[in-house]
């Protein structure tokens, strides 16, 4: 669940095309890159698919924080592994959105200039190595939440992508649950600090929802669209129902002194996070916002020369293949 | 004069030669994390390092079985001090720039590339089949290092300046890995390793061949530092780089994770 509060565009096409368009969804057709598509769909597409990429590629700096203190040679390359695939997963969502008219640069530098988002969760920081552990369980728990029902979802490039991100996504939340376990099974001190991870994460985990159905403007369309598949609050109930019973097995607490079993809904009941902290964290004020903006761009700037090289490199080459022949 | 040196105290050393190598090659590539300047190469050196720490495994984990029982290529790559680290002091100095980094990962690679080639005939099985497996991946960091370097020595005015003053930089330190001791000279008796000074002829085409196309010029001295092979003298680099790696299992001793 990278993507968050994915703003519909309005659309003002022709009325029979529209309506032709959306029965293709209804009847679970496959939108390709060269059929039409209404203007608001491929704008909206462009802006979820992005920023769930942006996701992806901010994401591997509260990883990459640990990459270097791992504590063993397995976590290390599991991690470095992890790591390796998410960047990959950027990858090929760039390449999903561009399919939609929009090039990998363009869509980078609206990352660095602020213009496009990326999941408010990466805003927070890895304070300590359990945090490695929860971010697998917890936070690609949740992302697989929504991620799963997009593999249905009508844009054929990002459904293809979403079926492989998925199979990486479920392996990498069993790696971050086995590394969690052996802390929570581990020393007193091992225990504190995967009981700190969660008490730190757990709400966050929560926001990478979106805001609550009440509060979320723009799913109606996106919904219509087949490029939201549920709710917000859907999913999320999902992903407390789903949690709560991994934590006590743990033996670890959810920071969540309302949490209960309702036999009645069939659900948990649950406190929802502090949806003025969210958009705080939405509006540049996390954690870590400054920060991780400000990596991104450091190594974008730092990086022009490389790919200035190569470029020219490339053009030279080609230049002399072309006088050879 | 030194006393002859011990088969198995001599293999040891050759062993932890090769795994720390790659553990402390593999932790400074890793430091690229999410730095990267374009994303493909995010991957690709998550992927080399990746690598290097898989290599690690199995190099430190053979080292730990013939180090005797109670010892873990986990022990040994976070709970030595610098003194007895044993790579060479070409992967301990910092990355700087890309082009730097780039440039030392050529510079081993090539050597790496070499290395491997002779350990796959070694007369121990376990080593050969430790290289064979590792000379794939590496023929793989060869091809990209090499690419790159050409790329960015024949790119623009700048990436040429940059990679010039990488390899200025780094040139002292690629002569160590030709240095033969004792423990080499053990390792060809035994047939499990070639002399290392043998390895210079080879090395010295690859790389001339690469840094000609990449439009480079390689210094004239043959200067080169030395120190970490035998642990003599390490950089003042490694004790940071260790303070990182080992902070865990050195502050939570006993933990499992």
């Amino acid at each position: 669940m990278y993507a968050q509060m994915v703003k519909s565009e309005a659309t003002q096409d022709d009325p029979e095309q529209l309506a032709a368009f959306q029965a293709r969804i209804d009847a679970g057709e496959k939108i390709e890159p060269k059929d039409w598509m209404p203007e608001g769909y491929r704008k909206t597409l462009i802006r979820q698919i992005g920023q769930h990429a942006h996701s992806e590629i901010v994401g591997q700096l509260p990883e990459g924080n640990w990459i270097t203190r791992a504590p063993t040679l397995e976590r290390k390359a599991i991690l470095l592994a992890k790591v390796q695939d998410e960047a990959g997963h950027g990858l090929y969502l760039y390449c999903a959105a561009e399919t939609l008219g929009v090039s990998r640069d363009e869509m980078t530098e609206m990352l660095l200039d602020g213009r496009m988002k990326y999941s408010s969760i990466f805003n927070y920081p890895t304070l300590n190595w359990a945090d490695i552990g929860a971010v697998g369980w917890l936070v690609d728990g949740a992302a697989i939440m929504n991620q799963v029902p997009l593999q249905r979802t009508s844009f054929g490039p990002y459904s293809r992508a979403m079926i492989r991100v998925c199979k990486e996504e479920s392996f990498h939340q069993r790696q971050g649950y086995d590394a969690i376990r052996k802390m929570a099974e581990g020393t007193p001190e091992q225990k504190k600090m995967a009981q700190d991870a969660l008490n730190r994460l757990w709400y966050p985990s929560l926001m990478m929802f979106g805001p609550s159905d009440k509060d979320s403007v723009h799913s109606a369309q996106s919904m219509a669209w087949k490029i939201k598949m549920n709710t917000n609050d859907e999913l999320r109930q999902k992903f407390v129902d789903q949690t709560v019973p991994q934590a006590e097995y743990l033996g670890l607490t959810v920071p969540d002194p309302d949490l209960k079993w309702n036999e009645e809904r069939g659900h948990y009941d649950y406190t929802d996070p502090d949806w003025s902290e969210f958009f705080e964290v939405i509006k540049g004020n996390g954690p870590c916002n400054t920060d991780r903006l400000a990596a991104r761009n450091k190594a974008w700037d730092d990086g022009a020369w490389v790919r200035d090289g190569l470029l020219a490199h490339a053009k030279k080459k080609a230049g002399r293949q072309h006088a050879a022949e | 004069m030194n006393a002859p040196l011990a088969k198995e105290e001599a293999f040891l050393q050759f062993l932890l030669r090769m795994g720390d190598n790659t553990l402390i090659l593999g932790h400074r590539v890793s430091e690229w994390c999410g730095h990267a300047p374009v994303l493909e190469e995010d991957i690709a050196l998550a992927n080399t390092a990746l690598d290097m720490i898989g290599q690690t495994q199995m190099w430190l984990g053979l080292a730990a079985e013939v180090h005797g029982p109670g010892k873990s290529a986990d022990d040994l790559a976070f709970l030595r001090d610098a003194w007895d680290f044993r790579n060479v002091l070409l992967v301990e100095v910092p990355n700087g720039d890309f082009g730097r980094t780039l440039m030392r990962q050529f510079l081993f690679d090539a050597w790496h590339s070499i290395q491997l080639g002779r350990l796959m005939k070694s007369s121990d099985e376990r080593v050969a089949a430790i290289a064979e497996k590792a000379s794939k991946e590496v023929a793989y960091h060869l091809e990209r290092s090499a690419d790159t370097v050409v790329g960015l020595g024949d790119g623009t005015e700048e990436s040429h300046r940059r990679m010039q003053e990488a390899l200025d930089y780094l040139w002292p330190y690629a002569g160590e890995m030709f240095q033969s001791d004792d423990v080499d000279a053990e390792m060809v008796k035994a047939g499990i390793a070639p002399d290392p000074a043998s390895l210079r002829e080879e090395y010295d085409v690859l790389v001339s061949r690469i840094l000609n196309e990449a439009t480079l010029t390689i210094p004239e001295s043959r200067f080169a530092h030395k120190g970490g092979r035998t642990g003599a003298m390490h950089t003042e680099h490694l004790g940071h780089l260790l303070t990182q790696m080992q902070w865990l299992q050195r502050a939570y001793p006993g933990a499992k994770w």
